[in-house]
């Protein structure tokens, strides 16, 4: 299991090799990357602010829990903060498992509760100004299903 | 104790953090010492409904005690992934 938090961009090319390469009789590797989305072609910037300490524990406590529940060879988890442009990668979520619901599942739960419960906030610079993204009543309903 | 604020919730308050002496015996009773510290902190604090806590790095509750917490923190609701 690897839970990176970073600044700097990354991969997800390379990423998505090295882990299918490192999982251990995995016959389903499953990944999803996360894209700035621009805004109607005038986003400037996304600053990404988080929780350094709280970040990393809470990512880990929603690995584990993942873990716990489907049974996964190996999962991975990469989440930027700083400063971002549109079309930029904010993060990564790949799992593997012997058969693919596993990783289907254990990679959607892993999205959804990144969404809403780990620690980053987002702001959209606009020619507009500054306006930090709202978290969605969908996103915190997304979890019930779990 | 320090007290962490995160989002709009430091920019409203002006400052990220803040280290407090304090006999706070819940996270409300903690809210009430600091919305007296001044307008920006009112302003944050506004409405609770809007804002999350963490003690020690962990999501908690308003009226969760405070008992040997070193470190609160506010913030709005997370915004992560895509």
């Amino acid at each position: 299991m690897t839970v990176r938090v970073q600044q700097e961009a990354f991969d997800p090319g390379a990423e998505l090799n090295a882990f299918t390469a490192s999982v251990q009789g995995a016959g389903a590797v499953v990944s999803f990357t996360g894209v700035v989305r621009d805004v109607e072609g005038k986003l400037a910037e996304m600053l990404i602010e988080h929780y350094a300490g709280m970040t990393e524990k809470a990512i880990a406590k929603i690995v584990g829990d993942a873990t716990a529940r489907w049974n996964l060879s190996g999962a991975l988890v990469i989440h930027r903060f700083g400063q971002l442009g549109a079309g930029d990668q904010i993060m990564m979520v790949a799992t593997a498992s012997r058969h693919r619901v596993d990783a289907f599942q254990a990679a959607e739960f892993l999205m959804d509760y990144l969404k809403s419960r780990a620690p980053f906030w987002k702001k959209e610079r606009t020619a507009e100004g500054d306006a930090w993204v709202e978290a969605r009543d969908e996103d915190e309903d997304a979890l019930s299903r779990w | 104790m320090d007290v962490l604020y995160f989002a709009w919730v430091r920019e409203r308050i002006g400052v990220p953090r803040d280290s407090i002496e304090t006999n706070a015996v819940t996270v409300n009773d903690l809210i009430e010492e600091l919305r007296a510290r001044g307008e920006e902190y009112q302003a944050a604090f506004e409405d609770i409904r809007a804002l999350r806590v963490a003690i020690d790095q962990e999501l908690s509750e308003f009226d969760a005690p405070l008992s040997g917490a070193r470190e609160v923190a506010f913030f709005p609701p997370m915004t992560g992934g895509e």
